[in-house]
């Protein structure tokens, strides 16, 4: 509970309209995407400019008031679950692009803007934002940057980190940096701009970035391969790649996510096949031309079934859309769906599909997979019941053994979705102990009372609190 | 709110609340931007598809208590649906809103005036044709009589919600109580054998907007249709659904079903795409209803709305020519949402020759009506209804054409309160689709 005059004060600093406290709002702030994890604030808060966003941190800061940042709440890591109470910081203000410089091919924006707006917005100039999460639609720069996502066109473009120049961040103290800016060069002390992208709201809030851009690819092509073992379709990412095209997008779907996919969608996906995957090639069209046929080739010798090349914009577009769907229409199956993120070098793609397939067998679970083969990362999502304790307990064992495959073939526990809350048990495994230190040593230089989005990343025992989990 | 009366509140929640459903929605956020209230709200979750099934999940599992603000936030629902065919997951929102609906509904206590507006509107007006005719004569008496201009000039109407003042000004002539009681209960097919189809009047339809359902039956016959009006139907139930009272809602529902199983027609024709959505929703009402789940099955199987049964009998390749003008088509939510049906509107506008169709933006977004909130919640409807008609103005439409009752009133008040009922006028669509074969003939 904040005391009435600390909501006063923030009263004084927003404006009663900007404050919500009621119960319900409370509860619509107490979730994000991540089943499993619930916990009310204390107060949702909407500062409506930078020098707002101060005064609540310098605020909160003097009162050891938790801060957990919020942009749409669709993190898949507990990643704006105030899991400490305190205030939820919400970024809904913030929502206007402020310049597209056609000279020097950067934006500026707030954090707020919808990434798919703000897409859209650059192409309209005929330049091009990569950085395309499934979740676009409803995502915010703020929550991409803070959480360094990837997406269908990581492969080739890189992920949100690769976009960031620079960025204009209130500390936890309060204080308002201004780091990186529109140059192409710049060694001017730590690369502060780096630290922050993927910092997961637990270092400051971002109020202003200057994004990166490129000139819009010539043109595209997309196209299916279909297989019958999921083996296969795994092998040909990675020859694919060791012969050394870079498609822009190279994604996997297997036969449970094909066909809840295609039953929401309707555009006509295979589903009678094990599994498939969407590639996709931009560049010039003679490179284009070149590419598809060589991957096509490639396909075919790793016994695709078929191959099928989208003859239409629209079409290929069907093809893409549908993708980015698959985590929200695998959850029409089963009440819960759990999925996760690990990620491998991309020429073990394979070994790490099949033995995902063997871990689901020996626990007795369902598991799916599909996502961004090309890049090593994988979201095996189980289908399951939270009800069920004994097989969420399964659950949990099987994720573990996934996490020890990945880290054992050279990858990671989460390639795009965070730590957040969730991830949390598992960091160690990646950066050791040693690499918390010096994680924690930089989080306490920069944040020592610990108020920004306490509960995540990892668990400093100065601040133990009850958490309700729900 | 007293103690008690939350914890009945609760309690029904935990009995009513389909929770497999709830379960059923993985957060994702995709149903966010498709949501009226919460783009309106400027992105407040509270007001959001997603926020409103973590309400109803959160006081079914005990982690709020279901106070007036969790009220609020449900009342200021549409009802619309559009989040429902964008959620990947396939949430039923429209059953969850119900079921949270009717646990308020049974117990909680309601203020006077929100008890009388509830149930004046719903309990005395709409389940009895006989009596909505009564009280459309009124209300035809009452513009009649000179007792309208008297009361618009006493300004008593300053004492309810801005949406019925201006409500008051658009409404239709009521036909006399005699047009409305003597109406036809069969028309024979214009060849010898016709397909056999049933009419749902609807009780809006069958007595504000009678010159609609004539125009209806007309079209029907012009497409070759035998056509029952079956008497003893009654209001299809749907804004009681909508409102939480489902057991009365289920009692009208059984009443149709039987009503209609006697008429042996192959199709149920609806001209108002809220009742239609609700009629097909039948056999969910009384899904746990042993005696009646099978026979809701197959009345909801046949409902059909008028501009599909039309496109299924090829009344568009008939002659139908207007002067020309530029049209527009706003989606009825249920329709569109409930009903899936909006492809064949715009196929039959834009089939008649002098008819130059534009579509405006966000057409399938509702337009504020949504029964009746626009008299419970005059504020946001009004803010919604000042976007709509944006998006009329920059299509330079003269006529815009709507496919539900409580849309096209809606429609009529937005033209009304933009002061340009001299250069746009709103139809229903079987209206504009007869005036263009007769047009023609
Ligand atoms: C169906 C679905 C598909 C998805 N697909 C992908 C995918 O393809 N690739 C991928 O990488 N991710 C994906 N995600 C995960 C998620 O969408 C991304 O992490 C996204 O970037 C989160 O954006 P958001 O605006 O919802 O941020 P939120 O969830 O609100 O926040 C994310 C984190 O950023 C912090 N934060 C937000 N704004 C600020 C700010 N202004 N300043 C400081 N901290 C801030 C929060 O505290 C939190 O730690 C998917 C999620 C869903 C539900
Ligand atoms: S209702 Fe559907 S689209 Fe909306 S958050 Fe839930 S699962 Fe996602
Ligand atoms: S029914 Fe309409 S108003 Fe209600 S939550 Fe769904 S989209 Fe929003």
């Amino acid at each position: 509970m904040l005391t009435e005059s600390i909501q006063n004060e923030l009263i004084e600093i927003v404006g009663v309209k900007n404050i919500q406290v009621s119960n319900s709002s409370l509860l619509a702030y107490s979730y994000d995407a991540t089943p499993g994890f619930q916990s009310l604030p204390d107060a949702v808060v909407s500062p409506r400019n930078t020098e707002e966003v101060a005064r609540i941190v310098k605020l909160c800061n003097h009162h050891r008031i938790p801060i957990t940042p919020r942009g749409s709440g669709t993190n898949l890591s507990a990643g704006t679950t105030p899991l400490h109470g305190g205030i939820v910081l919400l970024m809904k203000h913030f929502n206007r692009i402020l310049e597209i410089d056609e000279e020097n091919l950067t934006v500026r924006t707030q954090p707020g803007v919808i990434t798919e707006s703000l897409i859209k917005s650059v192409e309209e100039k005929g330049l091009f934002y990569p950085p395309d999460p499934s979740s676009m639609k409803v995502s915010q720069i703020g929550g991409n940057i803070n959480e360094n996502s990837g997406g269908l066109r990581g492969l080739k473009y890189g992920v949100t980190r690769d976009y960031v120049m620079g960025l204009e961040v209130v500390l936890a103290n309060g204080e308002i940096i201004r780091t990186g800016g529109k140059l192409a060069k710049d060694v001017a002390g730590y690369d502060l701009t780096s630290l922050i992208v993927g910092s997961e709201g637990t270092l400051g809030i971002v109020t202003e970035a200057t994004l990166k851009l490129i000139p819009m690819p010539e043109t595209k092509k997309t196209m299916l391969a279909l297989y019958n073992k999921m083996e296969d379709a795994a092998h040909t990412v990675s020859s694919i790649i060791s012969n050394r095209i870079i498609p822009a997008t190279l994604e996997l779907l297997d036969q449970p996510t094909l066909k809840a996919v295609e039953d929401f969608a309707k555009i006509g996906l295979p589903t009678n096949v094990q599994a498939v995957l969407l590639i996709e090639q931009d560049g010039t069209s003679t490179n284009v031309q070149n590419d598809i046929g060589r991957i096509e080739a490639i396909c075919r010798d790793h016994h695709a079934r078929e191959v099928t090349i989208a003859q239409t914009k629209e079409e290929a577009e069907a093809l893409t859309a549908a993708r980015r769907l698959a985590l929200t229409a695998l959850a029409r199956l089963k009440p819960t769906t759990i999925l996760e993120d690990a990620t491998v070098p991309r020429s073990e793609i394979a070994n790490m599909v099949m033995a995902i397939q063997s871990i689901a067998k020996r626990n007795r679970l369902t598991i799916c997979t599909f996502g961004h083969a090309g890049d090593g990362n994988l979201h095996p999502t189980c289908l399951t019941d939270i009800r069920d304790t004994d097989e969420m307990s399964r659950v949990e064992k099987a994720f573990e053994e996934i996490f020890h495959k990945a880290i054992e073939l050279g990858g990671t526990i989460t390639g795009e979705h965070g730590v957040g809350a969730m991830k949390l048990p598992y960091l160690n495994l990646k950066v050791g102990s040693a690499g918390i230190e010096a994680m924690k040593a930089i989080k306490r230089a920069i944040d020592p009372n610990l108020i920004m989005n306490p509960g995540k990343m990892f668990v400093f025992l100065e601040r133990q609190r009850l958490v309700v989990q729900k | 709110m007293k103690p008690k009366e939350k914890n009945d509140i609760a309690n029904a929640f935990k009995e009513n609340m389909d929770y497999n459903e709830l379960l059923n929605c993985t957060r994702c956020g995709f149903c966010l931007s498709s949501c009226p209230t919460y783009i309106e709200t400027n992105m407040d979750e509270t007001h959001s598809p997603r926020g409103r099934i973590a309400l109803m999940k959160a006081v079914v599992d005990g982690v709020i208590e279901p106070d007036m603000d969790v009220k609020h936030s449900l009342d200021l629902c549409l009802g619309c649906r559009a989040c429902e065919p964008v959620c990947p997951s396939g949430v039923q929102y429209g059953h969850l809103l119900e079921q949270a609906r009717e646990s308020f509904y049974q117990h909680k206590k309601t203020s006077l005036s929100e008890k009388f507006t509830h149930r004046f509107i719903l309990n005395s007006i709409f389940p009895k044709q006989e009596r909505m005719i009564k009280s459309t004569s009124l209300l035809g008496f009452y513009q009649r009589s000179g007792l309208q201009k008297l009361t618009r000039n006493s300004g008593i109407l300053d004492f309810f919600p801005e949406t019925m003042k201006t409500m008051d000004k658009v409404l239709p002539k009521v036909p006399s109580r005699n047009e409305m009681k003597n109406r036809p209960n069969y028309l024979p097919p214009p060849q010898h054998s016709g397909m056999r189809v049933a009419f749902f009047s609807g009780c809006l339809m069958d007595t504000i907007f009678l010159e609609t359902n004539n125009a209806t039956l007309k079209l029907l016959q012009y497409a070759g249709c035998e056509v029952v009006i079956p008497q003893g139907q009654n209001c299809c139930g749907a804004l009681h659904g909508h409102s939480g009272e489902l057991e009365k809602a289920k009692e009208m529902a059984r009443n149709n079903i039987l009503t209609f199983e006697n008429t042996k027609a192959e199709y149920i024709v609806t001209n108002a795409g809220g009742c239609g959505a609700f009629l097909l929703d039948y056999h969910y009402l009384l899904r746990d209803d042993p005696l009646w789940s099978k026979r809701a099955e197959e009345f909801s199987m046949k409902i059909i709305d008028i501009s599909s049964i039309l496109m299924k009998l090829d009344f568009s390749s008939n002659m139908l020519k207007l002067d020309e003008q530029i049209v527009t088509y706003q989606d009825s939510c249920h329709l569109r949402n409930g009903q899936k049906t909006y492809l064949e509107h715009r196929q039959l506008l834009t089939s008649i020759q002098g008819v130059k169709y534009v579509e405006m933006k966000d057409a399938d977004k509702c337009c504020g009506s949504a029964g009746i909130y626009n008299l419970l919640e005059s504020e946001m409807s009004l803010k919604i209804l000042d976007d709509k008609m944006r998006h009329v103005r920059n299509t330079n439409a003269t006529t815009i054409v709507t496919a539900n009752p409580g849309c096209l009133l809606q429609l009529l008040m937005g033209i009304e309160r933009e002061g340009l009922s001299h250069t746009i006028r709103a139809v229903h669509i079987v209206d504009l689709l007869l005036e263009a074969l007769e047009n023609n003939n």
